[in-house]
């Protein structure tokens, strides 16, 4: 895009944060349940939802709950009888609702929340890091992390369409302060072109009078793997939907991501792999300082990370010398020190490929992470350090 | 890019400044970026705030080290903190109240003008005005119009006002 078109197009944008581009987007989905309950840096989601609702703008019920396990509890349950839905949470709250979170996707009810991350107790912290979005890790939900508050309006209108298609529940997280507090521009779509991208349609999993089914059964020993095999088979099967709603988006409104996002990787002797708004703005930036200082970086984020996108990150992998992972989350006790890591190993082992990696820790409980931080991996990665976790930002 | 670098107390506003200026500057066609620094979020405790207009998309989202612009709000932060810490050589300093720094200064007396017309101590809307005056990195009317888009009714107009008069009084020292 011309600098000239670059301008244009941001003359129709309006300036939100990442959460009320949460709450646009939902209105546009004209979602028909939202499970409300605070927690902090989620609240602002919810807080514009209502006013939406209460200006007539969203024609949804709001069901004040009285906490985070009811708020998942109630959107099962609606999801369950035909409903669109919505909740957001962050932090305790996920924790709170975690076993529902099992629920949602062993019944196959694509229900959409948002996510802003952010620590989690002891001790208590409301700042950013990704501790809480990684420990559902297994819970069977299709989980995007969007990168700057455009990505996100346009992930959560992109979330019901996969939902609804794979019959999975979908997680849009993505920095909490760092993008749910911060204002940048927001294009927001024809709210009845968004109507026509995401159709109602028929389910086979919906509780009707008329034609009675049974949910939440008890499983035997002779049923229960055949029911959980099949969410792991309709997450693996779930990137081809993505990719087509991501397409399919990008041609009703001008917009699309992919699974990874690269930047300059096509020459990249050394890569750096990040999710996230702050830590891949500032792996792309850092990009450039490296190259100007001789070393031929390149940086890899991950757009979805669960399902895993392992196919997609090893043919980024296949030329490179070295990479290291940023996670902001620690997988405590583990031995690749960070979540993320330990997937992008897992998947290298798995492909049969050699490369070696650097397991980076940073951004931990918004614990500051500048450009030069990672300029500093790129000339670790080229000074051969390899095989190891690297606490940055520590203080020690 | 602009960076520019807001320092106050919490209850004063800076950060919604921060906003109403990213605000301003998106109607205006450009990209910004403004993201507060939280501390505990109390009454009095130094609050940072940050903001970066350009006219390309931002991916940097660290906090501002370098700013061509510091807004100080309140004068005491100079004891407690560092304001001017990284500023450019040919940074501009935007404070309430005359105060004698290294760099080129503007200011205004927020605090006194915000007493007058608001009755409280509220001073970013006094700030914004001061910023526009200093920098023009937004148009006033642009300013106004986002201003108009956090607050409405007699609320907005008492500090569109404010932000009118700190416009006209602010100089350079």
């Amino acid at each position: 895009m011309t600098a000239a078109a670059a301008i244009q197009k941001a003359k129709a944008a309006l300036a939100l944060t990442s959460n009320y581009a949460v709450a646009y987007a939902v209105k546009a989905a004209d979602v028909d349940v939202v499970a409300v309950y605070p927690i902090t840096p989620q609240t602002t989601i919810v807080e514009k939802i209502a006013e939406f609702v209460d200006d007539g703008e969203l024609n949804a019920d709001l069901i004040h709950v009285e906490s985070e396990h009811s708020a998942m509890s109630a959107v099962v349950g609606a999801a369950a009888a035909g409903a669109r839905v919505f909740t957001a949470t962050s932090s305790q709250g996920l924790e709170l609702m975690h076993e529902v979170l099992h629920i949602a996707s062993g019944l196959r009810l694509p229900v959409v929340m948002a996510v802003p991350a952010r620590a989690i107790s002891a001790p208590i912290s409301i700042h950013g890091d990704y501790s809480d979005v990684m420990n559902t890790r297994d819970t069977g939900w299709i989980t995007y992390i969007a990168s700057s508050a455009q990505e996100v309006y346009d992930t959560v209108i992109q979330a019901y369409k996969v939902a609804e298609t794979t019959l999975l529940p979908v997680m849009v997280s993505y920095d909490g302060f760092l993008m749910s507090h911060t204002t940048e521009p927001v294009e927001l779509n024809d709210e009845e072109a968004v109507k026509r991208f995401l159709p109602r349609r028929e389910r086979p999993n919906v509780l009707r009078p008329e034609k009675p089914i049974t949910m939440g059964a008890f499983a035997m020993p002779d049923w229960y793997y055949e029911i959980k095999y099949q969410v792991q088979e309709a997450l693996a099967s779930s990137l081809k939907t993505i990719e087509e709603v991501d397409a399919e988006y990008g041609k009703a409104f001008g917009r699309s991501y992919g699974i990874i996002q690269t930047y300059r990787m096509e020459d990249a002797d050394y890569a750096v792999i990040a999710y996230g708004g702050a830590a891949f703005g500032n792996a792309r930036e850092a990009v450039d300082v490296a190259r100007e200082r001789g070393i031929r970086a390149g940086a890899i984020r991950l757009r979805v990370w669960r399902p895993f996108p392992a196919d997609r990150l090893l043919k980024q992998l296949a030329g490179v010398k070295a990479f290291a992972v940023i996670d902001r989350a620690i997988a405590f006790g583990s031995p690749g020190g960070g979540p993320a890591f330990i997937d992008v190993a897992t998947a290298l082992y798995m492909g049969g490929m050699d490369v070696p990696g650097l397991s980076v820790i940073h951004g931990i409980g918004q614990r500051s992470m500048y450009v030069e931080d990672f300029v500093k991996v790129f000339e670790m990665l080229k000074d051969g350090e390899r095989n190891k976790v690297v606490y940055m930002g520590l203080r020690l | 890019m602009i960076e520019i670098r807001f320092h106050g107390r919490g209850g004063q506003g800076m950060v919604t400044a921060s906003q109403v200026l990213a605000t301003a500057a998106i109607m205006e066609g450009k990209y910004a970026q403004a993201f507060p620094e939280f501390g505990p979020e109390r009454r009095g405790a130094p609050v940072k705030a940050y903001l970066r207009i350009d006219d390309r998309p931002i991916y940097k989202r660290e906090p501002v080290v370098e700013p061509d612009v510091v807004v100080v709000g309140d004068q005491s932060l100079f004891v407690s903190e560092n304001p001017l810490e990284g500023i450019k050589g040919n940074g501009i300093l935007v404070v309430n109240g005359a105060y004698k720094a290294p760099v080129k200064t503007y200011y205004v007396d927020a605090t006194s003008l915000a007493l007058k017309l608001l009755g409280k101590a509220i001073v970013n809307t006094a700030m914004i005005g001061a910023v526009v005056k200093a920098t023009g990195v937004v148009g006033l009317e642009t300013a106004l119009a986002a201003l108009n888009k956090y607050f409405s009714g007699k609320i907005y107009e008492l500090n569109a006002q404010l932000v009118k008069v700190a416009f006209d009084q602010t100089k350079e020292l």
